[in-house]
Formats: C-alpha cells, structure tokens, sequence
C-alpha cells in the first residue's frame, strides 16, 4: 500500500473530503445506473405477464360465454 | 471479418436475436465490470502514488477521466444509432440509443461533479466558464434534450427520428471537447493521454486508470443491456416468441 497505515489512507493527505466525495457520488450513480434498470426489467416482465394472463382469461370467458 | 461483422449486424438487428443472444452476454459484462472496477479501485486509490503537486486529490482521475472519456464516447456511438436508424431504418438501433442516453448523461454528470470538486483543491475553484467545462455542460444539455424529446413526443417512430437527428447534430460539440483545451486554454489542461505518444506518467499511475477505463465500459455495456431488454419486451409485447419468454417464467 501507499500509505504508511489505514488511517492515513482515510485521511488521504488533507484531501480526504475531495476524494472520498467524488468516489461516493460516482459509485453511487453507477451503482444506479445498474441497479434501476434491472429493477425496471423485473417490474416489466412481471407486469406483461400479469397482462398476458388477464388476456387469456378474457379469452376464455369469452369463449364460456357463448 | 467483414462478413462477420455483417451477419452480427443482420443479427442484431433482429429484436429476438438480440433479446436471446444478450442474455447470455449479462453474466459476462457484470464479472467485467466487478473485477475492473474493483482492481482499478483499490489500486488507484491505496496503491498508485500521489502525484507530487496536487497531492492524493490527484486520485480523482481515476474516476473522472474514464467519465469524461465514455461521456463523449455514449454520445458518439449515440450518433451512430441514430445514422442507422434514419438511413437503414433499423428499429433496433433506436432502442440502443434510447438505453445509452441515461448512462451517458450519468456520465457526464459524473465528469463534471468530479472535476468541479479536484477543481477546489487544485485551481483554487470549482467552476469557471472555461471552454472544456462549458462544452461539457452543453453535452449534458445534450443528453438531457434527448431523454426529454423521448418523452415529449408520441407516436414512438416520430420520437425515436426526432432523437436521433438531436444526437447526430448534436455531434459537432464533440470535437469542440476535445480540441477546447488547445484551442482556448484558460483552466483545463490538455489531453493527458494520446493515442500516438507514451504516456507522460508512470505504469503505476495509467495502469489503474486503464483498468477503471476498461470497469465504465464494462458497466457501461451491462446498463444498456439491461434497459434495452426491457425496452424489447414491450415493444415487441405482441410478438409471439415474446409471450413465449413470458409465459415460460
């Protein structure tokens, strides 16, 4: 390691509120950016299943019906 | 190679094709992306050494340049869907395009939150009308003009041109990026990195920055699959082989 101890490395000479900042935010975005669209493809599947399946019912009480 | 490449194209081109051949493609984009990313990381920031003017700030660019370097590289390929959806009218390009926009704009905000904060410490400030800075602004303008046209018009077809010829006007302000630092230099350096020269710092400084370089592209590839496999879904709900999926599951 770079640093003489962990402490330092947190401390990061002086800078640690520019670094660890920076680093936060852009972890956290792609973190997102990941995290959000895989979410969303669940929700999708999960929704156009729940379609599919209200469909085939209407079919068959249509069907039932006559 | 050539015809390879255009049978991939053909291929991808296909919604199905497409939809059933990325699946199999996550796995592997989210181990690149987790590998890359944490190499780069703990390397950058434990390991390289500190450059001897800015301090440990200076390892913010281990963050900010693989940002700002995808920033322009999203927007392009952008372009590219966009060319190929208006000329070869290839559906598929635009639902690519429609998953890089968000990533994209991510990108550049991330390009500029990071430089405005290295900003503090080195230039003593964290914002200047500075014509690298400026342009960057406007690429995030950019995007999000794009996301919002998305939104703003119906039907898909006339959004989808509509998005795609922003993004291919849109492509002039790239090279203006680029050559903003030699053209008016008042804050931002120039290029650290060209392609024909060695670099001008040492292995263990651009190493980890390659490998963060290599972990945005890696995420960057496994965000767009993900977004654009559920665009597939939907717009391609009637399609028998989509119910297929659906009701396998």
């Amino acid at each position: 390691m770079y640093f003489d101890s962990l402490s330092d490395f947190f401390n990061m000479g002086g800078h640690a509120l520019y670094v660890w900042t920076s680093f936060g935010i852009s972890l956290l975005l792609m973190a997102a950016n990941i995290l959000l669209p895989w979410w969303n493809l669940k929700r999708t599947r999960a929704q156009l299943q729940r379609q599919l399946r209200r469909e085939a019912a209407l079919n068959t009480s249509a069907t039932t019906a006559e | 190679m050539w015809n390879w490449l255009k049978t991939l194209y053909h291929r991808l081109g296909s919604p199905k094709w497409f939809y059933q051949i990325t699946g199999s493609w996550l796995p592997w984009f989210a181990g690149a992306t987790l590998l890359f990313m944490s190499v780069g990381l703990v390397w950058g920031l434990a390991y390289a050494p500190m450059d001897y003017q800015q301090g440990n700030s200076f390892r913010i660019i281990y963050i900010h340049v693989p940002a700002a370097f995808l920033a322009q590289s999203v927007y392009m390929m952008m372009a590219v869907a966009g060319v190929v959806l208006l000329v070869w009218k290839m559906k598929m390009a635009d639902v690519v395009a429609q998953a890089l926009a968000p990533v994209g704009a991510a990108m550049t905000f991330i390009a500029l939150v990071t430089g405005a904060i290295w900003g503090v410490p080195t230039w003593g400030t964290w914002w200047m009308w500075d014509a690298r800075l400026t342009s960057m602004l406007i690429l995030f303008f950019l995007y999000l003009g794009v996301i919002a046209l998305r939104e703003a018009l119906k039907p898909q077809e006339v959004a989808a041109r509509a998005c795609a010829l922003l993004a291919i006007v849109g492509v002039i302000n790239i090279p203006i990026i680029k050559y903003s630092v030699d053209w008016w230099y008042t804050l931002h350096q120039p290029a650290t990195f060209k392609l024909t020269e060695k670099p001008a710092m040492p292995a263990s400084m651009w190493l980890p920055l390659l490998m963060m370089v290599l972990g945005f592209y890696a995420l960057l590839g496994w965000s767009v699959l993900l977004r654009a496999r559920a665009e597939i879904l939907r717009r391609e709900f009637k399609a028998g082989w989509v119910r297929e999926i659906l009701q396998r599951k």
